[in-house]
């Protein structure tokens, strides 16, 4: 099997060969090629290169095109902090004052340099792997943007205080959020990871979430014209399943604070499970525990299809070594090939 | 049955849970009549919001309830206790901060609860570098300063924190995700404790206010 047949066919909840399995790497490309991850980051033919070197190494079963979560507000206008060991990051807030909402307006992705940047990657890899690998793009959803375009106290007192302005910044976020995700598509990405980690029981209440995060992830995930995860970012999720089944996402990422078997069994083939390796702990992880994580996430989630091995946060820390990495998918061929032995 | 702290804390728990300001303030008023300012303090705002951050912590609470349970907490210590009041409890020199990133919710957390439990700290802000946060907790003679990060790559920062203090008394408690995912993270760096929530932080307050008082 190719890898994307492998995972289509355990997203169609069959069992294919073996447990497809996800390394999101972001940073490890520099490392390959021997940049800054400044430097990798400025031009879209090394995120290419690194992406497509990665995949040789390791031998894992995705492409992964997403840069950093701050590139969206960086196309709102935002600034972004880089450093030699970690992802980009978010400045200041876009805006200091709620009332600002009122007079922000949405980029338009034809005429943003940094993701133009995101969209010539995908082009790129498409061109290389073209249908034997799926290409993930990211995009941040509408609901859980604003903690870096307001800040996360801002924008709390907004949810809660000022129901106009919520609506006002979702229906702009919500036009933008659209866009950006087809862009990704038509450039050449197989799915769309909706990172939405405001919506996690762990931010959110549930209830907060129906009336909110829900609301907005059903009007956007209709638009996006391809199939998408939805991700917590380490959050929980099993709280808001009932809602998350509906919200018309095909995966879910799973947090590593939440037991794999329970979120399959409560789940019960409504959507795929991705996850849940705790990318932090990697970084100490030995040979030996990265095995043992690793098969027993495989004996709790894989068998009957519905799941992809990865990490439960959407990027590896840099600081992860390589042969954790390749312990992670010889282990999946270890102890993850179908049918699955207990 | 006549209402008694005990069964008054229960409902201003509710109440903040419901993010009812005004039913928590009625609580407040009537528990007044009940027991002195301290004792009020200690069973209606310091167990309720120790009781919402452990049920944070065991996935049972949401964070934005645990956060806006602080503020409303906050607003009713400060009517209770003005700024300059002698009421505040006798305490060591406390500073917070985020190091490096710019997301302060946890440290907005912490800052309110410890606030709303009669206690004062300085908040030394977010995106704080390693050398500003050093120079701040010197030149204030800060006795326990709480960090808070969001990022791996900040956590890792804070070993440098701890060598910029070297020779100092300073203890230092870290907060945030990647110590909550890399349970051995705080040794690593060095740190003099990790905290969850706010009731860890005032669990490291007490220890560290009854070492220095012995």
């Amino acid at each position: 099997m190719t890898s994307l047949e492998r995972v289509l066919t355990t997203l169609g909840h069959k069992e294919p060969d073996r447990v497809p399995v996800f390394l999101l790497l972001t940073m490890h490309g520099a490392k390959t090629l021997g940049l800054s991850i400044k430097e990798y980051f400025s031009n879209p033919g090394h995120v290419a290169e690194g992406q497509l070197q990665m995949l040789r190494k390791f031998g894992h079963d995705c492409v992964y095109t997403f840069y950093y979560a701050a590139i969206e507000t960086e196309a709102w206008g935002g600034e972004v902090i880089y450093r030699d060991d970690g992802p980009p990051n978010a400045g200041a807030p876009l805006i200091s004052n709620v009332s600002g909402i009122r007079s922000l307006v949405p980029p338009r992705v034809a005429e943003s340099r940094c993701l133009w940047k995101v969209l010539e990657t995908t082009r790129q890899v498409k061109t290389e792997v073209g249908n034997s690998v799926p290409i993930i793009g990211v995009v941040m959803s509408p609901f859980s943007l604003p903690v870096m375009q307001l800040g996360f106290e801002n924008y709390l007192e907004v949810i809660y205080n000022h129901p106009d302005l919520f609506n006002d910044l979702m229906a702009k976020n919500e036009v933008f959020c659209i866009e950006w995700a087809n862009a990704q598509l038509q450039a050449g990405a197989t799915a769309i990871c909706y990172f939405d980690p405001v919506s996690s029981p762990s931010i959110i209440p549930s209830d907060l979430y129906h009336s909110t995060g829900f609301s907005v992830a059903s009007r956007t995930l209709a638009q996006i014209k391809g199939p998408t995860a939805t991700h917590f970012a380490s959050g929980r999720c099993l709280p808001s399943v009932e809602l998350l089944a509906k919200t018309g996402t095909a995966v879910l990422g799973v947090s590593a604070l939440e037991d794999l078997g329970e979120v399959k069994r409560v789940l019960n083939g409504r959507l795929s499970i991705l996850g849940n390796l705790n990318g932090l702990g990697m970084v100490d992880w030995t040979i030996a525990q990265t095995r043992e994580k690793v098969r027993e996430a495989i004996a709790k989630a894989a068998p009957g299809g519905g799941f992809i091995l990865s990490d439960n946060h959407g990027e590896i820390p840099y600081q992860v070594k390589d042969e954790t990495l390749m312990a992670i998918v010889e282990s999946v061929k270890d102890f993850g090939t179908y049918p699955i032995v207990h | 049955m006549a209402a008694t702290l005990k069964t008054l804390a229960v409902d201003f728990e509710r109440a903040l849970l419901l993010l009812d300001k005004q039913q928590a303030t009625s609580l407040i008023a009537q528990a007044m009549t009940l027991g002195g300012v301290q004792e009020v303090i200690q069973q209606l705002i310091v167990q309720p919001l120790t009781h919402i951050g452990n049920r944070w912590q065991a996935g049972s609470v949401a964070l934005s309830q645990v956060y806006m349970s602080g503020r409303i907490c906050e607003g009713l210590i400060d009517d209770l206790l003005p700024q300059t009041t002698l009421a505040r409890r006798a305490q060591p020199r406390m500073a917070i901060a985020v190091l490096n990133d710019s997301h302060a919710l946890g440290k907005r957390i912490i800052y309110s609860s410890l606030r709303a439990s009669g206690l004062e700290l300085q908040d030394f802000g977010h995106g704080v570098t390693v050398d500003q946060l050093v120079q701040r907790t010197i030149a204030q003679a800060i006795d326990i300063l709480f960090v808070s990060v969001l990022m791996y790559p900040s956590a890792l920062s804070v070993k440098a924190v701890k060598q910029g203090l070297g020779g100092t008394r300073t203890k230092v408690m870290v907060g945030g995700a990647p110590f909550m995912l890399m349970p051995d993270l705080w040794r690593q760096v060095d740190a003099d404790a990790f905290g969850v929530n706010a009731a860890d932080a005032l669990d490291f307050i007490n220890k560290h206010t009854v070492t220095q008082g012995s």
